[in-house]
């Protein structure tokens, strides 16, 4: 028998030729297969949002889900552990932070409470994290105080950068520290911190450092007696007369003032009774002389 | 008007060229039987070998591979000629659109060649003394336009003319005498002209798959640059490719087409007589012949019987058997037409003077048992059958004699030899026609 076989013709048609030769085209398949998607995917996203109730919910969902989150107990900061500080600090550091126990570590920016524990004077870095187990590290470093600086009527501790650390009531309360003294004396504290360790051999006679003038330095002693520093070299003038004390026991004599500002011309200033008997000595001299 | 085919080289030339460099070109083969597409990826100039000195420059643009191969039936054919083009062009889409499937490639480029359109060959030659004493660029397209062109026909159009040798005084057989001292420069062309009409309807046709043409070129010129090897291409030899709807003939020496033919019998008129002498369907005759065919008859032929299937068959037991002795004596008068036909056309071109004579037989067609037994009787030389030569990425169902054309064409796009095209045209004769186009136009202005 005679089967009759029709074959389906071979040939593309023209549309379908011309449309597969487009489709081999890089340029059109990277925008049908990748930006007309997301083409597609923006812009729905976008008219759905355009919609006051989808986004009301969109936004209502998200923060049940946020608050759901982030009050799982894995999430919670039950304590703080402190670096070893004071217990006044400890109690600083939880005010200026505000943390309540318990807080979900979600709602903990630590980068905001490490920036606050750093406003505080007394501290210098902190480094404010939260550890497993539901724990809220704060590591300080706290500045040293150096110098006590009367600043007009308050007494405040000072570190060596200037920086105020705390006040206090009495000068008697940190009497191993330095006293400083003057308008912008704070300001300068490493330069009086040299002077201090250049006057070490009279360092039971020093009673502080005046600053005069916003500009430099006068060493106050015991017995009235006064250094004064130049604004420049200071700490060079300081040796000096240290070396001069040590050599001739300068502020042992019956001086008032050393003045140190012209380094070429140091003037000492006498007490009265000691330039009366200088005079008295020169007489004598001349006379037996004459 | 269109431009004639001539001028449309060039701008073929230049397209080829980008499209090369830009790594992809297509081969379109449009034959009787089969419309066949290779896509070609060049590589690109990064892995040149270095040149042994700096002033010999490696030519890197021949390496290239084959990416995509679309092979289909042709539709609308005949005799390598368009006969019904809605058909046509859906073959070339076809094989186009399978090629770049396998290739993941578009192609805008082809280069087609075709076997109709009435190849017919001119000797040229031309002769003109040299101006500066050193033969230059422009002395040889001086040379190349005083070639005197014979009247080929109104409806007829040289396809390419191609200087096959140039003679400085009297040192014959020059391949390129830029740079020689002499006085006297002649040259030999070889002209090939074709149909017009049928190569207007092919690049139509072309044109309406949306491709551009790249280059356009005999099928049996391409086929010898494939089949034959480099030895029989220099010394002189001719590749007869025979096709189904018409056999080429090219002739080559010194590397060069000199002669160029084609038959317009082939396979398809074998298979005819197979249906008419078996009466059988085509389809059914095509594959006796592919599988049984044969043009020497043995006497072992006499016993093994072919059975026909008989389409008005009643039952099971009414078979029809015929032996291959008897399809052998269908087929073999005319192979033998075929061949004699070949025959005289070598002997009008010359063939005999070559220093070698070497045949041989390519395209689907040659693939029949025997047949280069018969050629050798017939054309009174020894045959050789030859299939295409191996190339980079082509298929194995690709390479068989039936492919030499395509194969040649993409050695042709890889190794062009049309350099003669940067010769420039002679400025005496550009500016007359620009001359006579400038009062043309102010005649029909004004």
């Amino acid at each position: 028998m005679r089967t009759i076989v029709s074959y389906a013709d071979p040939s593309p048609s023209l549309l379908r030729y011309r449309f597969e030769r487009l489709w081999l085209k890089p340029s059109v398949r990277q925008l049908m297969r990748l930006w007309l998607p997301l083409g597609v995917v923006g812009l729905s996203i976008w008219m759905a949002f355009n919609n006051a109730a989808v986004r009301q919910t969109v936004q209502v969902k998200g923060a049940q889900m946020y608050e759901a989150l982030a009050a799982r107990p894995e999430l919670q900061v039950t304590h703080v552990v402190f670096s070893d500080v004071s217990d006044d600090l400890q109690q600083q550091i939880l005010t200026v932070t505000g943390v309540e126990l318990p807080v979900s570590s979600l709602e903990l920016d630590v980068g905001a409470l490490k920036q606050a524990v750093e406003t505080l004077d007394a501290v210098k870095t902190a480094q404010v994290r939260v550890l497993g187990g539901g724990t809220l590290e704060i590591l300080t470093v706290e500045r040293d105080p150096v110098v006590v600086w009367r600043d007009g009527d308050t007494l405040r501790l000072v570190d060596s950068e200037g920086h105020r650390v705390a006040d206090i009531a009495r000068r008697s309360a940190r009497g191993d520290l330095p006293l400083i003294v003057g308008l912008g004396a704070g300001l300068n504290v490493s330069e009086a911190m040299n002077l201090v360790r250049v006057a070490d051999p009279i360092s039971d006679r020093v009673r502080g450092l005046v600053r005069v003038g916003e500009r430099r330095w006068d060493l106050v002693l015991d017995r009235g007696q006064t250094i004064m520093l130049p604004e420049h070299g200071a700490v060079s003038a300081m040796r000096r007369v240290i070396a001069l004390h040590q050599a001739e026991d300068l502020l042992n004599r019956d001086v008032v003032t050393v003045d140190m500002r012209n380094g070429e011309r140091p003037v000492l200033r006498l007490t009265d009774e000691a330039i009366t008997e200088l005079r008295r000595l020169r007489t004598q001299v001349r006379g037996e002389d004459a | 008007m269109t431009p004639s085919l001539f001028e449309m080289q060039r701008e073929m030339r230049t397209r080829r060229e980008a499209a090369v460099r830009r790594g992809v070109v297509a081969i379109l083969d449009i034959g009787t039987s089969k419309v066949a597409c290779l896509v070609l990826q060049f590589a690109p100039n990064v892995n040149a070998e270095p040149s042994i000195s700096d002033a010999v420059t490696v030519p890197t643009m021949g390496a290239f591979r084959v990416v995509g191969v679309g092979t289909t039936r042709s539709r609308g054919v005949r005799f390598g000629e368009i006969a019904v083009m809605d058909e046509t062009e859906k073959a070339i889409r076809t094989a186009v659109q399978r090629a770049q499937k396998m290739a993941g490639v578009r192609v805008d480029d082809v280069i087609v060649s075709f076997s109709g359109g009435r190849p017919r060959s001119y000797g040229l030659s031309g002769e003109i003394n040299v101006e500066n004493g050193e033969v230059s660029e422009r002395d040889i397209g001086h040379a190349m336009a005083a070639c005197d062109v014979p009247p080929y026909g109104e409806s007829r159009q040289p396809i390419s003319a191609m200087p096959v040798s140039f003679t400085l005084d009297h040192q014959p057989g020059l391949a390129d005498p830029r740079g020689q001292i002499g006085n006297k420069l002649a040259v030999d062309m070889h002209m090939l002209t074709v149909n017009d009409t049928v190569v207007q309807n092919l690049l139509h046709c072309v044109k309406r798959c949306d491709l551009e043409l790249a280059g356009l070129s005999v099928s049996s010129f391409a086929s010898g640059l494939s089949s034959l090897v480099e030895n029989e291409q220099e010394l002189g030899a001719a590749c007869i490719d025979m096709g189904a709807g018409s056999t080429g003939i090219s002739v080559f020496i010194k590397k060069q087409l000199i002669y160029a033919d084609a038959v317009r019998l082939g396979g398809d008129h074998i298979t005819n007589d197979i249906r008419q002498g078996l009466q059988v369907d085509g389809t059914v005759a095509e594959r006796i012949k592919t599988l049984h065919g044969g043009v020497v008859a043995t006497g072992m032929d006499d016993r093994e019987m072919i059975e026909v299937p008989n389409p008005m068959a009643q039952w099971e037991n009414d078979r029809r058997h015929v032996s291959r002795s008897e399809l052998i004596g269908v087929m073999r008068p005319r192979v033998e037409e075929i061949l004699e036909e070949v025959r005289e056309r070598l002997d009008a071109s010359g063939f005999e003077y070559l220093p070698s004579q070497q045949i041989v037989l390519t395209g689907g067609s040659s693939q029949i048992q025997g047949i280069d037994e018969l050629a050798t009787r017939i054309l009174g030389r020894r045959c050789r059958i030859g299939k295409p030569i191996r190339v980079m990425g082509l298929p194995q169902a690709a390479t068989g004699p039936g492919f030499a054309a395509a194969v040649g064409l993409a050695l042709h796009a890889s190794h062009p030899q049309d350099e003669c095209w940067d010769f420039e045209m002679p400025a005496d004769r550009i500016g007359k026609r620009k001359v006579r186009r400038a009062m043309r136009w102010f005649r029909n202005n004004w």
